[in-house]
């Protein structure tokens, strides 16, 4: 202790700190004054943070702070900027009608901008991200539409659903054939090895066209017609091509022929605005299967 | 009275009592480490002297060119044609370009910055391993604009003797009025280096009118009154503060010379023993070494960051060689030699105190290496600019779903296609594509296959691909996707897969 004393160094005049390591001593270089003030405003500087902004917690809730500052009320001013933004194009939405939009280089690219985010909130979950579908979902992306695939026929779906609780919904099932006791276990499996034959595909052996086709013509052809290929009125789907929204093996159709199918879409009018479900239906038009 | 002295008193109370009394005598007596020394200091105000010579003519010169072209380089023009703005420089973030007279950059090109980081950095160290710190005595900004706003001190407050005389005396009229002239021109200066600045990103003219009537954008006034803040504290305040507590460069630059890198040097070989003129003429007449060094502090009382150059190698020198001017002037007026301080190695120093010859190292390893690595940047990055393209074609497959089978059996892929135009007139490109035998394109939006881009800018469109083609299981195609300028041919490509099932 008694080694300490005001040591000065002799190559640049200025004091040391007195510690010595191995020989080496430290230089007592005070930092500038100014460095201290330039502290102390930043503390200064949080207590406005305090004042201004929301800061203590309380029992329930927390200091409101001065200038009413919340992240709700700067995320709902922010979507309003957006809103305000976008308002031009969306207002030349709402104007134009469907065909106008798919016509129109720039309204066709906001309108798809616009329907993928939509798509994404509010189809997806059944539809999937891409709207390429799962079972008993149609795919958005094939040429294979229940309801018709031009933008009227989309707009439609879209805005009242399929067997959905509004009034004009798309209306339309299949029957529970085995279930109803409408058609025997035998009939069932007769007319589901019909129906792979209308499609091209292979049917089991011991298959009786004759009985197949003699009850597709009484019970089936009503809604999918004489040939299968299906009625978009009904929601009666083609059974002549690749496409099979629940599967084409033949326990597949009998399940369906037996018990029936009613899958659902709900419906979107009153919930989406005009100009979203109008981007919607551009969207799904253009994933690559509307129709002209 | 030190903090450990006090707990050493009460540690001993088991200690018998002549040994504490001693204890306690000695602690009274020693005055202790220097615990109760302040651990921040006030600043030290640097009255820097006017100086003549040719290092200030230097830093005249390179004043006014740097000032100039940053005050001035907003309203050079350049003509590229009716779509696109015509100032020579423009940081246009609105529609993300930058404008470098005949370069323009998009925002994907913005690696041509780090090739110009890379330059600039070499050129630095290039700079250290000829002369020092020449980037801070000469070019910095902070040395650039502390020099204009220590002229308008003097002009306002006279030169360094008579500045420090009023300081020292009470506040008159006429010194309030010359500190109120002083700090207002200081604030006009600076108020006019952030207006410069915001004209960098707007079309000056513009701007300028906008500013003038309250017209301009918020952000703009508000980066003025930053801009005008930091420059007034920087410049008028802060100074040499800036170089010896804020900088790094130079932390870095200890860090980056060697002996042959040349500083503003004192030489003592020469100088030392400091002493009169009388004094000297008496001692050489004895035949005794004298130094040329007059101890006249000229040097000192010239510099920017108040060093003494004769204390050797020094942080704080900026190594703007104004100590050079003034000890040249004094040298002069002696009829002695120029050159006691001047650009100059410690290693020579020693080498001619030792009666050796003095050596001076231009071309070595690291300043070769700086200035290949400057060349080989520089070339790589004029041959990215030279053979920029102006077209560019880039595909995206869906990846959901990857594939889509069509009702009679066909197989399709969708891809979103992103076409460049970097010209500055509207493009129409054909898009085709080849890897796939028989196939179906169709553009989403478009009834054939011309795409319509408009100037400096780019477009996504959908395009379908369809085959009816018998493909082989998990079948991964090589597809080329080509766009050919409909009006000059240029062709451009880029290739994606085609899935199948």
């Amino acid at each position: 202790m008694t080694t300490h004393d005001h040591n000065i160094d002799k190559v640049t005049g200025t004091p040391t700190t007195g510690h010595e390591w191995d020989g080496l001593q430290e230089l007592n270089t005070p930092l500038p004054r100014w460095w201290l003030w330039t502290f102390y405003l930043t503390i200064i500087w949080s207590v406005g943070y305090w004042v201004v902004y929301p800061a203590w917690p309380l029992l329930s809730s927390a200091t409101e702070g001065m200038l009413g500052w919340h992240t709700r009320t700067a995320v709902v001013e922010d979507l309003a900027a957006l809103n305000v933004q976008r308002g031009p194009l969306v207002a030349k939405l709402e104007a134009a009608s469907l065909d106008e939009i798919a016509r129109d280089p720039q309204m066709l690219e906001f309108a798809r901008a616009q329907g993928r985010a939509a798509f994404a909130d509010n189809c997806a979950p059944c539809h999937g991200t891409g709207g390429s579908g799962a079972k008993g979902y149609p795919n958005l992306n094939d040429d294979d539409w229940l309801w018709g695939g031009k933008l009227a026929d989309i707009s439609q779906t879209i805005q009242f659903g399929v067997r959905s609780a509004h009034d004009k919904s798309r209306a339309g099932a299949m029957p529970a054939f085995g279930r109803d006791k409408i058609l025997k276990s035998e009939e069932i499996s007769e007319v589901a090895d019909h129906v792979r034959a209308l499609a091209g595909l292979s049917t089991e052996r011991g298959f009786n066209p004759e009985v197949g086709r003699k009850v597709f013509a009484d019970n089936c052809a009503v809604c999918h017609g004489e040939q299968g290929k299906g009625n978009r009125e009904l929601g009666a789907p083609d059974l002549t091509d690749r496409i099979w929204l629940y599967g084409s093996d033949k326990q597949t159709i009998m399940d369906g022929i037996r018990n029936g199918r009613g899958a659902v879409m709900p419906h979107w009018a009153g919930r989406l605005n005009p100009s979203t479900i109008k981007a919607l239906t551009v969207y799904v038009h253009t994933l690559g299967g509307g129709e002209k | 009275m030190g903090a450990a002295h006090t707990i050493g008193v009460k540690g001993a109370a088991a200690v018998e009592a002549p040994e504490l009394v001693r204890l306690v005598e000695q602690a009274k007596l020693d005055p202790g480490p220097p615990d109760d020394e302040p651990l921040y200091a006030a600043r030290r105000h640097v009255y820097a002297q006017s100086v003549q010579g040719t290092f200030r003519r230097i830093k005249w010169t390179l004043l006014l060119f740097t000032l100039g072209v940053y005050y001035l380089l907003p309203f050079v023009r350049w003509d590229r044609g009716p779509n696109a703005p015509s100032q020579a420089v423009l940081i246009d973030f609105p529609n993300r370009r930058f404008y470098f007279f005949f370069i323009e950059i998009w925002p994907q090109e913005i690696y041509y910055l780090t090739g110009l980081l890379i330059v600039a950095a070499m050129t630095l160290f290039l700079m250290n391993a000829v002369a020092g710190r020449i980037w801070c005595g000469y070019l910095c900004p902070q040395t650039v604009w502390t020099d204009l706003f220590f002229a308008i001190e003097r002009f306002f407050e006279g030169d360094r003797r008579e500045h420090m005389l009023a300081d020292r005396k009470k506040l008159t009229l006429k010194t309030a009025a010359s500190k109120i002239g002083k700090h207002i021109t200081w604030l006009g200066v600076a108020w006019w280096t952030g207006g410069a600045w915001v004209l960098y990103f707007a079309d000056a003219p513009t701007l300028v009118r906008e500013l003038a009537t309250g017209e301009a954008p918020f952000i703009a006034y508000a980066w003025i009154a930053i801009l005008t803040l930091t420059t007034y504290v920087f410049a008028g305040w802060m100074r040499e503060q800036v170089c010896l507590y804020m900088c790094p460069w130079p932390r870095i630059q200890a860090a980056l010379t060697d002996e042959y890198a040349l500083n503003v040097t004192y030489r003592y070989d020469r100088g030392e023993p400091r002493c009169s003129v009388k004094k000297s003429e008496l001692l050489r007449s004895q035949g005794a070494k004298a130094g040329d060094c007059v101890d006249c502090q000229q040097c000192v009382h010239v510099c920017p960051t108040g060093v003494d150059i004769r204390g050797g190698a020094n942080l704080g020198c900026i190594q703007c060689g104004l100590c050079i001017d003034a000890c040249d002037a004094i040298m002069r007026k002696l009829g002695r030699a120029t050159g006691l301080i001047g650009y100059e190695t410690e290693m020579n120093i020693q080498r001619r105190l030792k009666g050796e010859p003095a050596i001076y190292r231009l071309v070595r390893a690291r300043t070769v290496i700086y200035a290949a690595i400057i060349f080989i940047t520089g070339g790589i990055m004029a041959y990215a600019l030279g053979t920029r393209d102006y077209t560019g074609v880039s595909v995206i497959h869906d990846r959901n779903p990857v594939y889509v089978r069509l009702a009679d059996g066909a197989i399709r892929n969708a891809y979103t296609i992103r076409l460049l135009n970097k010209e500055q007139e509207p493009r129409a490109f054909m898009l085709s594509v080849a890897g796939i035998g028989q196939y179906d394109l169709e553009i989403i939006g478009e009834p054939g296959r011309e795409i319509l881009v408009g100037p400096d800018q780019t477009r996504a469109v959908r395009a379908l691909v369809t085959t009816r083609e018998k493909l082989a299981p998990g079948a991964r195609l090589n597809l080329q996707f080509v766009i050919i300028d409909s009006h000059s041919g240029e062709r451009t490509e880029t290739h994606d897969h085609f899935v199948g099932p």
